[in-house]
């Protein structure tokens, strides 16, 4: 399972890479949206995947029977997307600002503050 | 004791949740403005006496024991970003008072700077690195929102590159968090400083340490991955763009520093030489870019990136004068550099422009302004007694110290090009005549009815300025300051006791 998620998150992110690489703004943001989906898959795939053991401690024990997945990476990774979500949403309203103000989608005459 | 380490994340973010309940009456933004940031100083030079006294406080929230629940911990180093900061917020806050345009507070100005301030005092803080991802987090999306706020053109601009290649700086650390939770399976900073020693494969500890350094370095503003500052700091109001070259990319620098002296030193002669070249190159590309500009905050704004060279030259040297003199040189640089934005914005209220071709004759109308440009100025360039100058000495002794000559030469020369921009700003903004066929000033920077503002936005500059002066003429105090602050960081066992309470 590990080695079929290990696929899907360097494609993603090679996806990503490839879309913030392009000149237009809608491009750059969905390329971030992948970029952000993709370290949060890799920290879920990193921290190892365990199928379908809840880590819940039964009545009256110190600690849960057998191996139990770790509850930490999903702690990690429900924060990681509502930061991420935060930031997105902030993303697309600012595109979205930006092209009302320059009316253009090229990044290519987005350059007037670089010089 | 405690409190005091939590108190500088909570005192921001109740002021900032209280300018928001307060959200129609900017008087009393204002107010709760200048007693938050207050508060926020006062807490900070208590927490640096404190830990100056005590040594290292570390502090487990919700009383989780160490490896397991998040610390937050207060070292020498931390404890003196946080009284920067403080410094700092307190400062631009007199500073917004004056500047900040009704507009711009309607629209959140001061919730916002305070949960800015929030988010640079949790990352200085906290000793768990998924923590300090969440709290860069927190300080990226309230600099954005106040990067755009006003909405013009350039703004946009800017603000695109610098959203775009602050959150690939996020996504790489995000990821490298979850490699290291793969690797070693805990996130505590104290606990991984000695877990990752352990690691027989040292080639995926190397990999790890490359993948923090381009995180962190995108966010320091180092070579080759500088970009977005220049893009973007000038476009601001100049109270944020103050904040910003005083705190922001320092974070960075602070997270580089923590990273590369705690838990990274297993292979100090491969990364720390990468941080060497790195350095070198950010000093003469930040430098030369610097010169070809002439627009006051541009100038500035590639000063800072030349300048982050020198602190990761401190720390890439590695040896313990050198960690000193990059301390030092961070303490330096924050309050110089935030005064010059600071003396920007007043040069700016005076003449409506801060371009140096529309400059001039600032010292024939302002000579006060002209000498309270001056001691930054050339404490940046590093001219003695100024503080800049025993920042640079250190840093070169010990470059020597270890003969890489190579980087002293570089050092040096940059000082004297640092020289050649102050000069050039000081020539064209207040040396030369006034310049003729009459610029008309921009008519909201000096509508009638600010004038009184005036004497208030030099409060802040004085303030700074007599800081830089003293800290260049007591330069004791705050020298010992700095070599107590370097041997915690070289002796990684300190940390490490105080957060997991025994070493293992």
């Amino acid at each position: 399972m590990e080695s079929v998620m290990a696929y899907i998150v360097g494609g993603l992110y090679a996806a990503a890479i490839y879309l913030m690489l392009r000149r237009s703004i809608v491009k750059l943001v969905i390329g971030l949206v992948i970029l952000s989906n993709a370290a949060n898959l890799l920290l879920f795939t990193a921290s190892g995947m365990t199928r379908g053991i809840p880590p819940l401690i039964p009545e009256g024990m110190a600690r849960p029977e057998g191996i139990v997945a770790d509850p930490l990476p999903q702690a990690l990774i429900l924060t990681a997307i509502v930061i991420g979500f935060g930031v997105l949403a902030f993303a697309v309203v600012l595109i979205y600002k930006a092209y009302d103000v320059v009316r253009e989608d090229d990044l290519d005459n987005m350059k007037d503050t670089d010089t | 004791m405690t409190d005091l380490v939590v108190l500088p994340i909570l005192i921001p973010l109740i002021a900032g949740a209280v300018s928001l309940v307060a959200w129609r009456s900017m008087v009393a933004q204002r107010w709760i403005s200048i007693i938050g940031t207050g508060a926020l100083l006062l807490v900070s030079i208590r927490l640096l006496f404190a830990v100056w006294d005590h040594g290292i406080l570390a502090v487990t929230l919700g009383d989780w024991p160490a490896p397991f629940g998040i610390p937050l911990v207060a070292d020498l180093l931390g404890a003196i970003m946080v009284l920067l900061a403080g410094i700092m917020g307190f400062a631009v806050a007199l500073y917004s008072l004056a500047t900040v345009s009704r507009g711009h507070e309607r629209f959140g100005y001061y919730p916002l700077m305070h949960i800015l301030l929030s988010g640079v005092c949790g990352a200085f803080l906290t000793g768990d690195i998924f923590n300090l991802y969440v709290w860069f987090e927190v300080m990226l999306v309230a600099s954005f929102a106040l990067l755009t706020l006003g909405g013009e053109r350039a703004q946009m601009e800017g603000a695109i590159k610098y959203v775009t290649l602050n959150l690939v700086s996020s996504m790489i650390f995000l990821s490298a968090v979850g490699i290291v939770y793969g690797a070693v399976g805990t996130l505590n900073m104290a606990d991984l400083a000695y877990k990752l020693d352990q690691i027989e494969d040292t080639g995926v500890v190397t990999v790890l340490a490359m993948l923090f350094m381009i995180s962190f370095g995108i966010k320091a503003a180092a070579f080759p991955l500088f970009f977005w500052l220049p893009a973007s700091y000038h476009t601001p109001q100049v109270a944020v763009s103050a904040l910003f070259a005083g705190l922001l990319t320092k974070v960075g620098v602070y997270a580089l520093f923590r990273f590369f002296t705690l838990i990274f030193d297993q292979d100090v002669g491969y990364t720390h030489n990468i941080l060497l070249v790195a350095a070198g190159l950010t000093m003469i590309t930040g430098v030369l870019g610097a010169a070809a500009q002439f627009e006051f905050r541009r100038i500035l704004s590639f000063h800072i990136v030349s300048q982050i060279g020198y602190m990761i030259m401190g720390l890439a040297l590695y040896t313990p004068l050198a960690i000193v003199g990059g301390v030092f040189y961070i303490v330096h640089h924050i309050i110089v550099k935030t005064n010059l934005f600071l003396v920007s914005g007043v040069a700016y209220q005076l003449t409506g422009s801060y371009e140096l071709k529309h400059l001039g004759g600032l010292y024939r109308q302002a000579p006060g302004l002209s000498v309270l440009f001056l001691i930054p100025a050339l404490s940046l360039a590093g001219l003695p007694p100024l503080s800049g100058f025993f920042g640079k000495f250190m840093l070169v002794r010990a470059g020597l110290e270890v003969e890489s000559y190579l980087i002293v030469a570089t050092a040096l020369v940059v000082g004297l090009l640092t020289l050649f921009s102050m000069v050039k700003i000081w020539g064209e903004a207040f040396w030369k005549a006034e310049p003729e066929g009459a610029y008309q000033p921009n008519v909201n920077a000096v509508a009638s009815g600010t004038r009184w503002r005036l004497p208030l936005l030099y409060v802040p500059i004085i303030g700074l300025a007599l800081l830089t002066v003293s800290i260049g003429i007591g330069v004791q105090p705050v020298y010992e300051l700095s070599l107590d602050a370097a041997e915690q960081l070289l002796d990684s066992s300190h940390y490490i006791e105080a957060v997991l309470g025994e070493v293992p």
